[in-house]
């Protein structure tokens, strides 16, 4: 702690000059201190956040395929033909189901593991790290191991390399919608990467849990097992929870990475992001219907992070339980 | 304490006499080691087969056979990737580099500022603006990527390092995870620092950043690990391969028709290596950083 040191630097100068601490002029007012520290955030995102969105929701009403500055006014049309269209009404769909699979799912695991690691006596490092580590990895570098080595399609990968071990044929993981394959190889690429960033918001929230609970509890008569952890632990991660299930919803509506990379050239299985990619900057650079898509999706994100707010208690936390 | 996840009820064996601790668990220490030793398996997998593959030729990889490890260890693949000159891959490398850490620096200056301000000076339209701020989390930034690319390109900054950077250095989560860091800062020591003279400014450099290196560590960690990471940004901003970052290098050899496979696997590796290097070292920061942010309950 530099506390006094810098008392020792600080000190002569200003003594002299006002000994009573409300300081005049502009350099001490909170206000222009105020602007001094947000004045650099604020105009960044008045420009590069809210201007383009300002901007898209104008584009929106436009016909605008190759410019940015049409002229062409259509009114709900890009809406209308955005909603009324199977690639994005689909992608909508995609997500979706993406969505039901992956919330729960990385819910589950990334509290299972934190239970788990929570009750290591040795080496609670050493498998937090393991849990962590693909965390580091970019959902490119995790499509193209999924790709190409664990369920590349061919006698060669490894998912079909075991199944060939009990007599099973190859799989053609990725190239063929019907029956679903590609759904095992998303949700599990992006189960890996996750997982292991909200274990450690549970961790965080178990190592908050006061172990009073538990022994009060004991004294209830509660059994160790289902009962703790229905009544007291699940309760007591309520707060966190909420805010797991918040984020990683935002996280699906974000999917775009591996989607992109794994499913590369289908007309299928994509999720809103890619179908928006697609329609503006694609071949025929829709910016209109593009931002439409872009106004139709923050729309429903908002929408749904409200609705959750409203059910869950997002950020009532403590009060809530 | 059960869990919900199939691997413990699996491996958690009929215990003669289960232990049972404070926190009221049945699983038996073994069976504990079992389920967890098992998931942890799983998770390192995927870096297994990267590595394997890195160091193996492609008859190897792609052979009938499956094999656990390349017979003969191929080092010369990390000086064939370099020197590939059909792939730029240490231009890209390069790119990564310059934009995370600019992009790291930038976020954390823009930012903390800006939660410093939000969480601690007196104004009286503070709550506007946190609001304002707190608006752009609802909209997530991607879903904005037509616009900002319609920006962008406007201002001439494709494929240019301003393009790939600074409309990125305005995060909303950044600042208000910031702003709740502050919250929590001990009010007490810049009041010290204000009664002994310090401004706003003064306080701000020479008290609660000196002492707050611990959650700025980790931010830097998190950001530098999100910009090296990401993906859409740069596949959008760089169109010429002379500006494509590690990630957007990877899309396109994965995409490409002739597939080396060891090559891209080299590349995979390389690019993952620099991330790993600041797990290992940086961790503690990270996970207190992570579990510090606020978000917890």
């Amino acid at each position: 702690m530099s506390t006094t040191t810098t008392r020792d630097l600080a000190s002569p100068a200003p003594a002299k000059a006002s000994p009573a601490r409300p300081r005049r002029g502009l350099r001490g007012s909170p206000t222009f201190n105020f602007w001094l520290f947000c004045g650099p955030f604020l105009i960044g995102l008045a420009i590069f956040v809210y201007a383009p969105i300002l901007w898209s929701i104008w584009l929106s009403f436009f016909e605008a395929r190759f410019t940015v500055t049409p002229d062409k006014f259509v009114g709900f049309e890009n809406y209308t033909y955005m909603l009324t269209n199977d690639d994005f009404v689909g992608s909508l769909v995609t997500f979706t189901v993406f969505a039901a699979f992956i919330v729960p799912t990385t819910w589950a695991l990334s509290l299972g593991l934190a239970l788990l690691v929570n009750r290591l006596r040795f080496m609670r490092a050493f498998f937090r790290s393991v849990f962590f580590l693909p965390t580091a990895c970019s959902y490119v570098a995790a499509a193209l191991i999924w790709k190409m080595s664990i369920f590349s399609g061919v006698r060669f990968g490894l998912m079909n390399t075991i199944l060939a071990w009990f007599g099973i044929d190859n799989i053609a993981w990725l190239v063929d919608p019907n029956p679903p394959w590609y759904w095992v190889v998303i949700v599990s690429a992006r189960l890996w990467l996750q997982s292991g960033f909200y274990m450690i918001l549970f961790l965080a929230a178990l190592q908050n849990i006061p172990g009073e609970l538990y022994e009060a509890a004991a004294i209830d008569g509660a059994k160790p097992g289902w009962q703790t952890f229905r009544h007291i632990t699940l309760p007591q991660l309520r707060a966190t929870s909420t805010a797991v299930i918040l984020l990683l919803l935002i996280a699906a509506y974000q999917a775009f990475d591996e989607f992109f990379n794994l499913l590369s050239k289908t007309t299928w299985g994509r999720p809103p992001l890619v179908e928006l990619y697609y329609k503006a900057l694609g071949e025929s650079q829709d910016y209109g219907s593009g931002s439409a898509g872009a106004v139709i999706l923050t729309v429903l994100i908002c929408a749904v992070t409200l609705l959750q707010g409203k059910f869950l208690g997002f950020g009532r936390g403590e009060e809530s339980k | 304490m059960t869990t919900t996840t199939p691997e413990v009820s699996k491996s958690a064996p009929p215990a003669p006499k289960p232990r049972r601790d404070r926190r009221g668990g049945v699983m038996s220490s073994t069976g504990l080691y079992i389920a967890t030793g098992t998931a942890a398996f799983f998770f390192l997998v995927p870096f297994y087969l990267l590595v394997r593959n890195a160091l193996s030729t492609d008859t190897e990889i792609t052979g009938e056979n499956w094999k656990f490890f390349p017979t003969d260890v191929q080092w010369s693949n990390v000086k064939e990737l370099f020197t590939d000159e059909t792939v730029p891959f240490g231009q890209s490398l390069w790119n990564s580099a310059v934009v995370a850490t600019l992009h790291t620096a930038g976020v954390l200056l823009v930012c903390s500022l800006a939660g410093y301000a939000l969480a601690r000076i007196p104004y009286r339209h503070a709550n506007k603006v946190f609001y304002a701020v707190l608006g752009t989390l609802m909209v997530p930034t991607a879903v904005t990527f037509v616009p900002s690319f319609v920006l962008v390109s406007s201002l001439g900054w494709v494929d240019t390092y301003r393009g790939l950077i600074i409309p990125g250095l305005f995060s909303g989560f950044t600042c208000f995870l910031f702003r709740q860091y502050f919250l929590g800062f001990p009010k007490e020591l810049e009041e010290a620092a204000r009664v002994d003279g310090l401004g706003y400014w003064g306080a701000y450099w020479r008290i609660v950043v000196p002492n707050s290196l611990n959650f700025f560590a980790a931010m830097a960690t998190i950001t530098f690990i999100n910009g090296w990471n990401s993906f859409l940004w740069p596949l959008v901003i760089g169109q010429d391969p002379g500006s494509w970052t590690v990630q957007v290098a990877l899309s396109n050899y994965m995409t490409n028709q002739t597939v080396v496979f060891h090559l891209i696997f080299m590349a995979t590796a390389f690019s993952i290596l620099p991330l790993v290097f600041v797990f290992l070292f940086l961790q503690r920061w990270l996970v207190q950083g992570i579990a510090q942010t606020g978000i917890k309950g």
